[in-house]
Formats: C-alpha cells, structure tokens, sequence
C-alpha cells in the first residue's frame, strides 16, 4: 500500500485535538449535570407524586368479606352452612386478550354463554382496577386440575376458593330460611357499599333476607403489597372482619320433616307455633324448592320449571290468604260468649238452612239428607260445625264486634316478627269495606263471614297464631322463627308486644277448648249428628294419647249454586279447601298447628289425619305414648316437692327411695285419672 | 482539568511500569462494587447470575491488564486486518448468526464461546478511523472524510440489520467522535446536523418503523399508552420519583422487586439504584462516572501522538454516550434504546469490551515512545 507522504505539523494537531478534547469534556460535564438536573428534578420535585404512584401500584386494599353467619334449628342442626367453592377469575390487567383466554377457558372448561354473558358484564361494571372478576362459579376438581394446568396458557387467571352458602335441608326450608344470591346493582344501592365491597351475594327470600344485617357481618380490610402479576407478597396492615353472627330458630327441623312428609303430594302448608314461646316450629309450603339452586345463579331451565303456574314452588302458601271456613268458628263462639251475645246453653233450632230475606242458605248437612241439626246448642255448633248456627249469631252480633274480636287474635294484620311478607289477611268490618271497595256492608255478607266465606282471609299463620292464643288462654307471644342470636345469648322475648286478651269468664277458655276436643274426640252416642265432626280420624280411628283441640275447615274457593248436582266432580281448581287446626296437649299446650290443603275437599277427612300426623310426630315417643317432657307439669313439680319433703325428713332411711318412687307414681295415675 | 500535570522527569513508578493507570482502576473498582451492590438487590439476590457476573468482571479485569501491556502502535498497525476481519465476522452473522430475541447478533463458531462481532467492532472502529487519520493531515480533508465515513457507515449497517439500531448508532458515533476530534470544521458538522433536522420528517415518514416512532412517541407522553409502550418509562420514572433524597434503602426498591419495573436488571439498572439509594446515590453514580471521563480526557489529552489521542479520546467520549443515552432514556428525556449502563448492567460481554477499552486507555497512558524530556 503506497502512502502519501504527508508533513504533519505534529504542534497544530495537538492543538486540533487538544481543543476538541477540552470541548468534549465541557460537553460531557454539562450533559451529566443535565442527567443530574432531571434526576434531582424526579425525585426532589416530584418525589410525592412518584411516591403515591409507586404505592398506587404495588399497594391495595383488599376487602376480606365476613364469613355470614350460620343458621341452626332448635336443635342445633344445620339449616344453611358456608361450604367451600372454587370459582375461576380472571384480572383485566393481567390478561392480555380477553376474547382470546375465553376461548381457552371454554376449551378447557364447560362455559355456557350465559357464563360468558354474565362474566363480560361483571367486567364492564367492575370499578377497581387489577381486581380479579369471576368468571365461573363452582369448579369441580376435574375443571380446576384442567385449568390449573393450563394455568401458563392463560394470565391473569386464577382459581379462587370462597365460601358459598348451602342448604343441607334441600327443599324442606325454602320457604322459612330462605336463600342467598347475587346482588344485583339495585340490592347493592340500599345496602353500605362498603360492607358490602367483597361479598357477592345478598339474602333473597325469607329468614336470609330479613336477618341480612345480622347475617353478613362486618368487612375486614387488608392493605397488601402486590406485584405486577396481582400476586400478594406481603400483608402490609389488616383489620379482621367481624363474622355475621349465627342465629338459632325456633324451627324444629324433625318436626318441619314430618310436616313435609305429611303433606304428601298435596299443594298445601302447615304452621305450627310453640304456645309457650310464640316460636315457629314448623313452617311448611308445598310444593317447595331447592334454595341451593339459586345460589350460584339458577338456570333459565330450572327457574322456568319453578314459575308452573299450578305448583308455582316459590309461592310460600304458609304466609298466603285463603278462606279459612269453619276453623274461625271457635273464635267467633268465643267473641259471642265474651260480648255477651250468647251462653253456653243457648240454642238454635236447624232445619238445614238459614232463611234471609227470600234467600235460602243451606247448611252442609242438607245436601246429604235434606235436614238439619234440630236443637243446636254452642258445643254442638262446634263440633258439627253447625253452619245455621252462626248465620243466626251473625245476625244477632254483626259484622264489627266480630271484627273487633279476631283483630286482637292476629286476624287482619301481619303480627309476626320476622316474616315480613305474610300476607294481613282480611278482617272484615264496616269501615274495612267503606275504606277498600267504598260500599256500605250489606247483612248477606255477615253471614258469609260468620263461617269463615266471603271477604273473610287468613293465612295458615295467622290461624296457627289464633290457635296458639286459644290454647294459651289468651297469652300473646309473637309468632317469631328466630330464637336467639348467638350461640351464647339467650332467647329473644317475643311477651307483651300486644295485650293479652282478656275475657269476661275465663271459664270460657276452657269450655272452646273442650268444645274443640269434642270435635275430635267425641264419640258416636246413638243420637243423630252428636259425634264430633273429625272423630272418625282422630279418636274413632286410633285412640288419642294426648287431649287434642282441634276444628276443621272446608272453605268454598267458588260460590256453589244451588242447583249443582254435589255427586258431580268437581274440577280440581274448584275444589274447597282444606283446613285443619289444633293443639294439644289441652292441659299442657306444646303445639298450636294450623294444616292447609290447596282444593284438599274436606278438612276433617284430608287435612285432619295430616294433622295428627304431624302431632304424634311431635308429641310421641318411640312407643307411642306422651313425652315425658309434655306430661302436665304440676305433677312432677308437686312429686318435687314430696320429693324434698321426704328428703328433708331424717327418719326416712333404706328403702326411702323405692317409697317415693312409688309415691311420685300413685300422684301420676291420680293425675291421669282426673283428667 | 483538575488532575493537574504529570511530571514526565519523575521516575517511573510501580503503577506505570504494570501500565496500570492507578486512578482510572480506583475509579473503576469503585464503580463495579458499588454496581454489583444494585445488581444484587436488582436480580433479587440470584446468585447464580450475581456470580456469573463476578466471573465475568475479573476476567475482564484480566483482560485489562493483559491490553494495558501492548503498545496501542502495534494494534495501529493492524488495524486494517483488524477492520476487515470483523467486518467479515458481521457478514458471517448474517448468513451463519444465531438468533436470540428476534434479533441475529451472536456467532457460533467452533472450540469459541458464542460472542457478538458487533462488541468487537466496538473497539476496532474507533482504532481503525483512528489509524486512518494518523497518516493523514488534520483537520481532515473532505475526501478523507467521506473514506471515513464509508469505513463507518459499512458496520454500522450491518449492524442495523440484524437488527441493533442501538449499537449500530453507537458504534457509527464512536468513528464519528474521531472525525469530531480530528478537527472536522463546525461548519460542516453544523450543516450536517442541519440537513439531519430538515430531513427528519422525511425520516419519520419513509424510515422509521412503527415500533420506534412509538418510543418516540412515548417519550413525548408516556400516558398514551400507560400499560403498552409507557409502561417502562412510566415505572422507571416512578422508580427513580419514590426514592426521594435519602433512597428507600439498598434491597428495599419495590419496583424492580415487584416486577414493575421491567429489564431492571439490565438496561433500566438505573432506576433500582435511584430508588434505593435516592438522589444521593445518583450523585455518587455520576461523580463516579464524572471522574472516568474526566480521568480519560485527560489521558487523551496528555496522549503522545495524534493516533493516541483520537483513539482514546473516541473510546472514553463514547463511553460518555453510553452513560448518558442511559441515563437519559431511564430518567425519560430520551426515547427508549436497548443501551445497557456502563460497567453496572448485567451483562458480561458489555463489560468486557468495556473494560479492554480502559485497558487501551491505561496502554495509552503508560506506554511512552521515549522519555527524553
């Protein structure tokens, strides 16, 4: 390679590059003075706003829901419980392309489109960012194995376990506890939304939805650290949550599976009330359905199978009006003792109809064999279910005293304390037909109401309530499923929230409560129409252990003309209704029962063995007899106290207790004996 | 320049006769613990990477001593060969290179660990445009320029290709910093730049691809795209803004730790160290760099020769760019390039050129043709 030969002023070159090395330095000192000037301007300047960012990000605050509070029968068993279930979530952020992870979720996993549906609008309607939005509910361990290993196709996806609630009871409590399912945007409104920023379901129906408050509990908070996967590192601060407290019914589930059982295929309810407390103890509606399906959101299919409109499940016949017939009888009886209207020995004769004006109404007694009673006195009228009867103390009493009276049994208004969506039922009055229809009362319709037709409603509660206040002789307790609050605080007193009914003669409780154990108990004597009008299912099928009041009821659901020919059959749809009340026992009263058959034709033939169904359940024990627990108390208590007198005698030695063992015995077979 | 002037008549003393220049390896032992301090804290205490780059920085150490001891004459005088083989090996990497991230950079050659030809280039052209200027006169002619500027732009493009915009510019500035320092007239260099700014729309237009009109983009406003293009600058920034003076303590940055923070292991290392050690540590970041820079102008300013001097003033200015595009691009006032930081990003290789280059420098600073004063 020939190189030019070149002088070189070796003096001026250093000088070139002398001069541009000093100007390079000048240049890098002020550039990195400019890297300090931005570095200083970050985070001097700015270092608050970069602070709050930095926390912005890797901090949140997480909501840790409350575990809602159980709910136990009497008995300490298990009505609705939280059980673990897996749900698949999915973060926004972290996920890239959301319609792509669905297809690979749907690939793995069964996603219907309504999943996808519901997932894309909880989505839309998320407010907090990097928050992970449920996708599907109720994972199997076959899905959740699949998802998991498919975990790296698919970011920002999680599996999360939570806990759902469930109904171990199935169908037999839907129509008292309840159920629990998603907040809808509405639901969410009238609550806090900050207790409520974690949950995700809300009580619907029943109990669930009237103990909310004291169910849900209070919301923890928890201030993580996450990383920019959305995954915790460090709990930085934690407030616990309060769990929503347990409530403990009066329900006893034994008895409100009986009760189911009883009922049979039959549309109908039954109530039964704990005169000493006023506790439900059996709240039944048929058909009923399964709570469980709604809590993970119902299937159109299964919603559409509960909205039949004959069996209608959902419809809690226990709560609904219904003419209640002849089971008002006892307590309008009561109200003409009580107002002075009637005695006990007053009578009426019954030819087998009741002459207003020019219109004929015939007792049922006239369609079996054109005629009636004869001489019908107060008992009678009860326990045959004497229409005549009543039409004639109709006219006599009218309309409001009656009125006046079964308001204060629970008649007319919704006195319970925690089933706000019972029907009040109609009382009728005057006034109530002024207010509501605007017309003035017309005596036709007195007559309709003194057997229990025509405007007259009640619901299967409402008439457990009346009974239990007769057997209590007067003595309110609120009808009230809950029974405490709290594993550990005692009962909520449901006394004295309405006066206790007061009447001129107490004696008369008694002899309405006898008239009514008549109806079951008393037995054919020879005489034409003397035995009561359920004996044949009740004593005169299987000898009672127990002293049972009872009365049944047979309510039209359509005006019969006269004309009809009765050997017809009916239509389903126009069948009367059934009903059948009771308690038991009379001296010791354990149960108030009221049993309704939707288009059941007779009270005492179909909704009476139903009954006693459901009270030798309850009152029975393995071999039949009487609980011992529900023998009349003043025996045990006068055997105490010979029992403490003997003790306290220091000369009863040996054989003492072989003595009062016997002694307590003879007590209780004098005390059989006088019953 | 504070370093005062070197007493040539003095007798040489230990450091020189091991060609080591002792306050440039002061300077650079400082740096590499303090960057190994971050690196730890960065990786999350991977050791397994942490050793690998211990491995790396005393092999390079090595490295430097070994190039301190060869008179940078005699590289002169190869650089011709020099150029043209590693211009081959760029050639090689586009027919025979392995790709890695999208990219074909690496070489794969037999009985050889796996390297980058581009870092070699990275020493090869600022001593080939060097050597070409010492056997003719400057200021450079205007034929001697545009030579020169072939000899440049060919690597360069070939490293654009594979494709390495970031140090295909970096290389092209390290031959263009020898031309600057050979005199080239501001005019022409202004003019130059002139053309540069008026043909920019046209750049944007015809040249640039999406990606990097976006960093562009990007860097003007980050919130445009907060979870996409945004996102690394958005964290860096946030990284360096929450460390505040004090910094929030070595090991306890939360942003890299978390994840945020992207590459902060390498390319954005800075933004670990800014918030850790907070303003105060940056300080003590830039004076170190402050006082290299400084160390090797002034080696190139006492260089003996014109070859020496435009040699190590290109290797040590050019380290300069490497800084500050850095820096720059972490703090957010330059658009994001793939630039690692000097001597503290993860990266072995990086530090090895780096640290055969200072080994030039300390060549340069020792070895003296003749001692008569």
């Amino acid at each position: 390679m020939a190189e030019k030969i070149t002088l070189q002023d070796h003096q001026m070159e250093r000088q070139i590059v002398l001069s541009r090395i000093i100007i390079g330095g000048i240049l890098s000192f002020l550039l990195i003075l400019a890297l300090f000037a931005r570095v200083f301007y970050l985070q001097v300047n700015q270092h608050d706003y970069y602070s709050t960012q930095s926390d912005y990000y890797r901090i949140s605050v997480q909501s840790i829901v409350p575990t809602r509070g159980l709910i136990y029968d009497r008995n300490g068993v298990l009505l609705a419980e939280n059980i673990p279930s897996f749900t698949l979530s999915l973060v926004r952020e972290h996920a890239g392309d959301i319609d792509s992870a669905i297809d690979i979720m749907g690939s793995l996993i069964t996603l219907t489109e309504e999943d996808v549906e519901k997932f894309r609008s909880r989505l839309k309607n998320r407010s907090v960012p990097f928050s992970s939005v449920p996708v599907r509910y109720n994972l199997n361990e076959d899905e959740i194995a699949k998802i998991s290993v498919n975990q790296f196709r698919l970011p920002g996806v999680s599996i999360d376990a939570e806990l759902v609630r469930h109904y171990p009871g199935d169908e037999n409590f839907s129509h008292s506890v309840g159920y629990l399912s998603s907040i809808t945007e509405s639901e969410l409104k009238a609550v806090d939304p900050v207790n409520y920023s974690g949950t995700h379901q809300i009580g619907k129906m029943g109990l669930e939805r009237f103990y909310e408050d004291i169910l849900h509990g209070q919301v923890g908070y928890q201030t993580v650290e996450k990383n920019v996967h959305g995954q915790i590192m460090k709990v930085l601060e934690s407030t616990d949550p309060i769990s929503g407290q347990d409530i403990i019914l009066h329900l006893d589930s034994n008895l409100q599976k009986a009760a189911v059982d009883a009922l049979g295929d039959f549309r109908g309810a039954v109530v039964a009330i704990e005169p000493e407390t006023g506790g439900i103890l059996a709240l039944v509606s048929k058909p009923a359905f399964n709570p469980n399906l709604f809590v993970q959101g119902i299937s159109q299919k299964d919603y559409a199978a509960l909205n039949d409109p004959v069996l209608s499940p959902l419809f809690n016949r226990a709560l609904a009006k219904y003419a209640p017939g002849s089971t008002v009888k006892p307590f309008i009886s009561l109200a003409a003792l009580n107002g002075g209207f009637r005695t006990p020995e007053d009578t009426v004769h019954d030819p087998g109809f009741y002459q207003l004006g020019d219109h004929k109404h015939y007792d049922w007694t006239w369609w079996s064999n054109n005629t009636g009673h004869g001489m019908v006195d107060m008992q009678r009228a009860i326990y045959q279910s004497c229409n005549v009867y009543f039409w004639d103390l109709a006219m006599d009493m009218g309309i409001d005293p009656m009125h006046d009276f079964l308001f204060r049994f629970g008649f007319g208004r919704n006195v319970s304390l925690d089933l706000p969506q019972a029907s009040t039922g109609t009382l009728p009055s005057r006034d109530w037909k002024l207010n509501t229809l605007g017309e003035s009362w017309y005596p036709g319709e007195t007559i309709n109401s003194y057997v229990g037709q025509g405007y007259t409603e009640a619901t299967p509660l409402q008439l457990a309530t009346a009974t239990m206040l007769m057997s209590n002789r007067g003595k309110w307790h609120r009808p009230a499923l809950l029974k405490q609050t709290g594993l550990d605080s005692s009962p909520v007193k449901q006394s004295n929230f309405l006066p206790d009914i007061e009447i001129n003669n107490p004696d008369y409780w008694d002899f309405i409560a006898e008239s009514m154990e008549m109806v079951v108990s008393r037995g054919y004597e020879g005489e034409y129409r003397t035995s009561g009008s359920a004996y044949d299912y009740f004593a005169g099928k299987k000898p009672l252990k127990y002293r049972l009041a009872g009365k049944s009821g047979t309510a039209q659901v359509i005006a019969i003309p006269d004309d009809y020919d009765r050997a017809d059959e009916v239509p389903e749809k126009y069948r009367e209704h059934a009903w059948f009340i009771s308690f038991a026992p009379i001296e010791n009263p354990k149960i108030a029962l009221a049993v309704f058959i939707e288009h059941g034709e007779s009270g005492s033939r179909v909704a009476g063995p139903i009954a006693r169904q459901i009270l030798d359940t309850y009152l029975l024990d393995e071999e039949g007899e009487l609980k011992d627990e529900y023998l009349f108390p003043q025996i045990s208590e006068e055997a105490g106290q010979l029992e403490s007198e003997l003790r306290t005698k220091d000369t009863v030695v040996g054989s003492s207790v072989e003595n009062i063992n016997s002694l307590l015995e003879e007590e209780r077979q004098l005390a059989i004996l006088n019953d | 320049m504070s370093f005062g002037l070197r007493d040539l008549s003095r007798r040489k003393s230990i450091w020189e006769s091991l060609h080591i220049d002792f306050p440039l390896l002061i300077a650079l032992l400082i740096l590499l613990g303090f960057g190994l301090m971050v690196l730890y804290s960065a990786t999350d205490g991977n050791l397994i990477q942490l050793r690998r780059q211990v491995a790396f920085i005393i092999l390079s150490f090595f490295a430097m001593l070994v190039v301190a001891q060869v008179d940078v004459h005699n590289l002169r005088r190869w650089a011709p060969e020099m150029y043209v083989g590693t211009l081959s090996l760029l050639v090689a990497v586009i027919f025979f290179g392995s790709t890695s991230g999208g990219a074909q950079r690496w070489l794969d050659i037999p009985f050889l660990p796996r390297f980058q030809p581009s870092e070699i280039m990275k020493i090869v052209l600022p001593l080939s445009i060097a050597g070409y200027f010492s056997k003719r006169a400057i200021p450079p002619r205007f034929k001697h320029i545009f030579w020169s500027m072939v000899l440049v732009l060919l690597p360069a493009a070939l490293i654009a290709i594979q494709p390495d915009l970031g140090t295909a510019l970096l290389i092209a500035v390290s031959g263009i910093f020898v031309l600057l320092l050979a005199g080239i007239r501001w005019r022409l260099v202004f003019s130059f730049v002139g053309v540069a700014i008026l043909s920019s729309p046209a750049l944007w237009v015809f040249y640039m691809s999406d990606y990097q009109k976006q960093r562009v983009k990007t860097l003007i406003n980050p919130q445009s795209d907060p979870l996409g293009s945004g996102w690394n600058i958005i964290q860096s920034q946030t990284a360096i803004g929450s460390g505040g003076v004090n910094g929030k303590g070595w090991l306890n940055g939360v942003q890299s730790r978390l994840d945020f923070l992207p590459e902060g292991q390498t390319d954005f290392i800075v933004a670990v160290l800014a918030e850790e050690f907070g303003l105060i540590g940056m300080l003590f970041l830039l004076i170190l760099y402050l006082v290299i820079i400084g160390r090797g102008l002034y080696i190139a300013a006492m260089a003996q020769d014109t070859f020496s001097r435009l040699f190590s003033g290109s290797i040590i200015l050019t380290f300069f760019v490497y800084v500050f595009v850095n820096i720059g691009m972490v703090s957010g006032i330059l658009p994001v390039v793939g630039v690692p930081l000097p001597m503290v990003s993860l990266g072995g290789t990086a530090i090895l050129t780096l640290m055969v280059s200072f080994g030039i420098l300390m060549s340069i600073h020792t070895h003296h043709k003749s001692l008569i004063p």
